[in-house]
């Protein structure tokens, strides 16, 4: 049984929907896109997509504040979810630097949390 | 136990417990909110009416006359601003100058004084823009303007000063007779009491009714306002009305004594006493009226909207007497317009009932007219705001930018007699969050404050009371409570950023 | 009384990038006066990526692309007034500020860049019936309360107007395990990025409701729902199709506008579409010397345009110090057919920094294919075919010194939809 996914390219401002037809995590058929850097995004979205999770984890600082963090690389979008459940419980103590790890291979993706910001 | 109670913190209320605080005797104010001035008196037209409206020989008359004698002193000992800037009941149609000598002669009656006719060019030259068509005005010298709310906080600062005790979130709900004295039940206490004042505004019908106290019924009447930003408070400087009704001064244009503008109220009965709801019917029903007095008004200056609503009773005047079934009850109900303009003149008369009631009434040796210095930053000139920053470094913190409060004058505000213990209650005392950015800078640094002073966690902070929180959670409090799966999986939605979806553009 | 050459107001993104390029132009006493007590201004509560990829050719943070800034001040001589309210400025470039350490401070600057940033539209511009219960934010004031404080404003939101901030938003709140309900957006084309639209909301499932809107708000204490209704070509509610959905939170995200309130004290001129001052080529207003950038300007899209265009207004802080002629406007700059406005609104050919100068301009409405003619009393300049134009993505186009040396009069910018009908 296949199975019709569309996806909404957004390399360029032409925004295309691409319509892409699976099969047992097959891709069968693609239509709609206009160009080979859609073609190659649609497959991403539908294989394995991924997204840079960006959010916050607690500063053991004095004011009421949070440290904004990102994962280095893009994630598994199927594993945000874990992420952010891992980073509930990280606190880090200042000062911090940007760039620096907050937590590594979050949800087991190999990928680092890093800081966004200094925080002295 | 307590001389006297008084039910309800508004404007009326905490006029008598002003005046009450002038004698030697235990009084208390029970309110039902968590601050004062939280019902009709935080939400009304703020005019301090000549008092040529009221028909002669009604309490409404005779207080409202009295009441604008009155007002001007008691802002100036309390630091209240009050802008005597006229009014201006203008005929828009040739019709109407009739009405305008109707009142004319009810004023004069009534003993306001100055009241005069002025034709198209006096007018024009007194409000260059109100509706090139207006025909002619009622000039009232003697109205004025003021902050309903900063008025009232003052009162109840400057009684509690004086001594009166003030329970909040206390709403009346059982009055009790027992050996000549009352007691009253709160969801906190029984507070035993000699006299009872029922000011409580919408609701003094059922505290009557709850004593046992003569019948009568206030229904609620809605009015809805519009408020504009201050760069369109040139358009008027008077308080404009139009021709009046039967049951209503009608839809006003009006400055405030803070530089904006407003327009409204309408008038419509309603049932439910809370329904302070504003309905898309209302805004375009003042929107109308205001522009029928003045063109120019542009629908862009809108700030914000609210609503607020009279305590219209069943006798259609006020009800100020003590009542003859219960001793020692005193209504003063069905206080509407001109109930804010009469709230000295009927704190007056309520002694004076107290007294014919057998209260002894001594007058206190060390009774304070006046309340805590009141900060106002932004009207200071550079000199003052030096000396200040240099004495409290708090002053040089600029919390709300629109209407530049300090954060020395919010901690003031929450650290003063009765002060402040929600946003709206920053709100009201030091106006953060009143301008045009309506608290989207400010509040969050405000909540930061709230919460340090009162030494509450900032989830705690309301707007408004309990019920009102302004945070739902902390830190990351909703994770893991439920499956994030079914949000993660891309789903079909209904449309695109782009018109018709790009997929059309093949 | 303080006396400096260049006093830069706000120390976000413009105001960051506008004092470093005035410093490599050599102006050596800049100062940044900035109300909060850190620099970088919103960007620290944008703490998405998708910054800097114009700038920088790589997708940054808000706080990183802050950081970037922030890190090159070291050694630059620029002076940073932290915690400092600019309460008043005059037209002969005066400044009152207001700080805890100083108190009232009087700063005469030679020169003044305007980098206020913007604020955004409240429900009172909006008018939405209803209750004025707790629970109704700005997406930026909600972003706040997240991202800096650590706290969750709601749990069950709605959010009107498809503006970024609300989009990103949405997706902010789901991730933290609140739940978005829908957005709503009154116009029948969203009004963010078509990336947001994606990334945020059909990633996590949140539908996009357009031509919709919140007729009402309910909740004495706490919002407790909202009624929504689709609109009519008009935009007008049809009252037909309302529905309740219950709700603790309404957030607002339905546009921002120039921070101005400073500017208007100097007398500048202003543009009704912009709600901002109008410029010249060097980003200078009316009045000489002042000069403005950034979203105090004109609302902006893109981080990255911001900082090209605080640069230019750098640069031309620094040439007004130098050569101390001002308020130059040869040649204005006219917003034609289906153009919301451009930028800058006058232009000289003399006078200009570069071999080329930048316009900025927005479209009155979605478009995909159009013609944007520049033309001038002597004929079309130059035609340039535009494809994919929304009102909420800039355009920005490059005009060559000999481009614009060929126009008389003015230059007017005009955009035409090109065979609307055919698709």
């Amino acid at each position: 049984m296949s199975d019709k996914r569309n996806v909404t390219c957004i390399i360029c401002p032409v925004g295309c929907r691409i319509e892409v037809e699976i099969e047992n995590g097959n891709i069968l058929n693609l239509s709609g896109y206009r160009c080979r850097r859609g073609l190659q995004y649609a497959k991403d979205e539908v294989t394995s997509p991924k997204r840079i999770l960006t959010t916050t984890v607690r500063l053991k600082a004095e004011a009421a504040h949070v440290l904004p963090v990102r994962t280095r690389a893009p994630i598994p979008k199927s594993k945000l979810k874990e992420a952010m459940q891992e980073l509930k419980n990280v606190s880090v103590a200042a000062p911090v630097n940007m760039g620096d790890i907050v937590l590594k291979d979050v949800a087991g993706t190999g990928v680092d949390v890093i800081a966004s910001r200094n925080w002295s | 136990m307590y001389d006297a109670a008084i039910i309800g913190g508004g404007v009326t209320g905490c006029m008598i417990a002003r005046e009450l605080s002038r004698y030697d005797i235990k009084v208390i104010l029970l309110e039902k909110e968590e601050d004062v001035a939280c019902g009709t008196s935080k939400a009304n037209s703020a005019v301090i009416h000549a008092g040529f409206d009221a028909k002669p020989g009604t309490w409404k008359a005779k207080m409202n006359v009295r009441g604008n004698v009155l007002f001007p002193g008691i802002c100036e000992e309390l630091d209240v601003p009050y802008i005597n800037n006229g009014s201006l009941v203008v005929a828009v149609e040739e019709g109407e100058i009739k009405i305008l000598e109707k009142l004319l002669n009810q004023g004069r009656v009534n003993g306001v004084p100055g009241l005069e006719i002025i034709g198209h060019d006096e007018l024009m030259k007194m409000e260059p823009h109100l509706n090139p068509m207006s025909k002619a005005a009622l000039y009232a010298p003697t109205a004025g303007i003021v902050c309903p709310y900063e008025f009232t906080i003052a009162l109840a600062e400057n009684a509690a000063i004086n001594g009166v005790e003030f329970r909040f979130n206390s709403p009346v709900i059982k009055i009790v007779v027992e050996d000549g004295a009352f007691i009253v039940n709160t969801p906190y206490e029984f507070v035993k009491a000699r006299y009872i004042i029922n000011a409580a505004g919408l609701f003094s019908d059922e505290i009557s009714k709850m004593a046992g106290a003569e019948e009568y019924t206030v229904t609620p009447r809605k009015g809805e306002y519009l408020i504009f930003d201050k760069k369109f408070g040139y358009l008027i400087k008077k308080v404009i009305f139009p021709t009046p009704s039967e049951i209503s001064k009608g839809i006003l244009v009006c400055p405030t004594v803070d530089g904006n503008i407003f327009i409204g109220p309408n008038s419509n009965d309603i049932k439910d006493k809370t329904d302070v709801s504003v309905t898309r019917e209302g805004i375009e029903e003042i929107i109308e009226g205001g522009r029928k007095l003045v063109p120019e008004l542009p629908l862009s200056g809108v700030i914000t909207s609210f609503a607020g609503l009279r305590a219209v009773s069943n006798t259609n005047d006020f009800i100020i007497e003590a009542s003859r079934k219960v001793k020692g009850f005193v209504n003063v109900g069905g206080i509407q317009s001109p109930g804010f303009t009469s709230a000295p003149a009927i704190a007056e008369t309520v002694v004076e009932i107290l007294k014919e009631e057998g209260m002894d009434l001594r007058e206190k040796q060390n009774f304070v007219p006046t309340r805590p210095r009141k900060y106002r930053f932004r009207e200071m000139d550079n000199l003052t705001r030096q000396k200040l920053i240099e004495e409290n470094p708090a002053f040089g913190h600029v919390i709300c930018r629109c209407e530049t409060v300090t954060e020395a004058e919010i901690v003031d505000a929450i650290r003063r007699p009765l002060g402040a213990k929600s946003l709206d209650g920053i709100k009201r005392r030091t106006r953060a969050g009143m301008g045009r950015c309506q608290g989207g800078f400010c509040s969050s640094r405000v909540l930061s404050i709230l919460a340090r002073e009162l030494k509450i966690d900032p989830r705690q902070v309301t707007k408004c009371g309990p019920g009102s929180e302004i945070l739902k959670g902390g830190y990351k409090e909703f994770i893991a409570e439920k499956d994030m799966d079914e949000y993660l999986n891309t789903v079909e939605v209904e449309s695109l950023s782009w018109k018709g979806g790009a997929a059309d553009a093949l | 009384m303080l006396y400096k050459d260049l006093v830069i107001i706000g120390g976000g993104p413009a105001g960051l990038a506008a004092a470093l390029e005035a410093a490599e132009q050599g102006v050596k006493d800049v100062m940044i006066v900035e109300r909060d007590s850190g620099l970088g201004g919103i960007l620290q509560q944008c703490i998405h990526n998708g910054f800097g990829l114009h700038v920088f050719k790589e997708e940054l943070t808000g706080p990183e692309y802050a950081q970037r800034f922030i890190d090159r001040l070291e050694n630059t001589g620029i002076e940073v007034l932290l915690d400092t309210m600019v309460i008043e400025i005059t037209q002969d470039k005066r400044i009152f500020a207001v700080n805890s350490k100083k108190g009232v401070l009087e700063i005469q600057a030679k020169a003044v860049i305007l980098a206020m940033g913007c604020r955004e539209r409240t429900r009172g511009a909006l008018n939405i019936p209803g209750f004025r219960p707790a629970g109704i934010f700005t997406a930026g004031t909600a972003q706040r309360y997240v991202n800096i404080e650590g706290y969750m404003p709601g749990k069950e939101i709605v959010i009107l107007g498809s503006g970024d901030i609300g989009l990103i938003m949405a997706r902010r709140f789901t991730l933290e395990g609140a739940r978005v309900k829908c957005v709503l957006e009154i116009m029948p084309y969203s009004n963010g990025l078509t990336r947001n639209v994606v990334q945020c909301l059909e990633d996590y499932g949140i539908p996009l409701r357009l031509s919709h809107t919140v007729i009402e708000i309910h909740g004495k204490k706490r919002v407790e729902g909202v009624t929504v209704a689709k609109v009519d070509e008009n935009l007008k509610p049809i009252l037909s199709t309302a529905e309740f959905i219950p709700c603790d939170t309404l957030l607002l995200s339905v546009g921002l506008i120039p921070e101005n309130e400073l500017t208007k004290m100097t007398g500048a001129d202003f543009d009704a579409n912009t709600q901002g001052p109008m410029v010249n080529q060097w980003m200078e207003t009316s009045c000489e010397g002042i000069f403005a950038c950034g979203n105090v300007l004109h609302v902006h899209d893109l981080v990255d345009f911001v900082t090209m265009e605080a640069k230019l207004a750098a640069r031309g802080a620094a040439r007004y110090l130098k050569e101390k002629d001002g308020a130059y406007r040869q040649m204005s700059v006219i917003a034609g057919e289906g153009l919301r406005y451009v930028l800058p609104h006058a232009v000289g050919v003399e006078k200009m920094l570069d071999e080329k100068q930048n316009f900025f301009m927005r479209s009155t409405r979605p478009m995909k294919k159009a013609k944007l003619a520049i033309e001038s009393e002597n004929g079309t300049i130059k035609t340039k075919m535009l494809s994919y134009v929304k009102p909420s993505e800039m355009i920005n186009i490059e005009l060559g010194k000999s481009e614009i040396s060929k126009a008389a009069g003015h230059l007017k910018f005009i955009l035409q939809e090109e065979g609307a009908s055919d698709e």
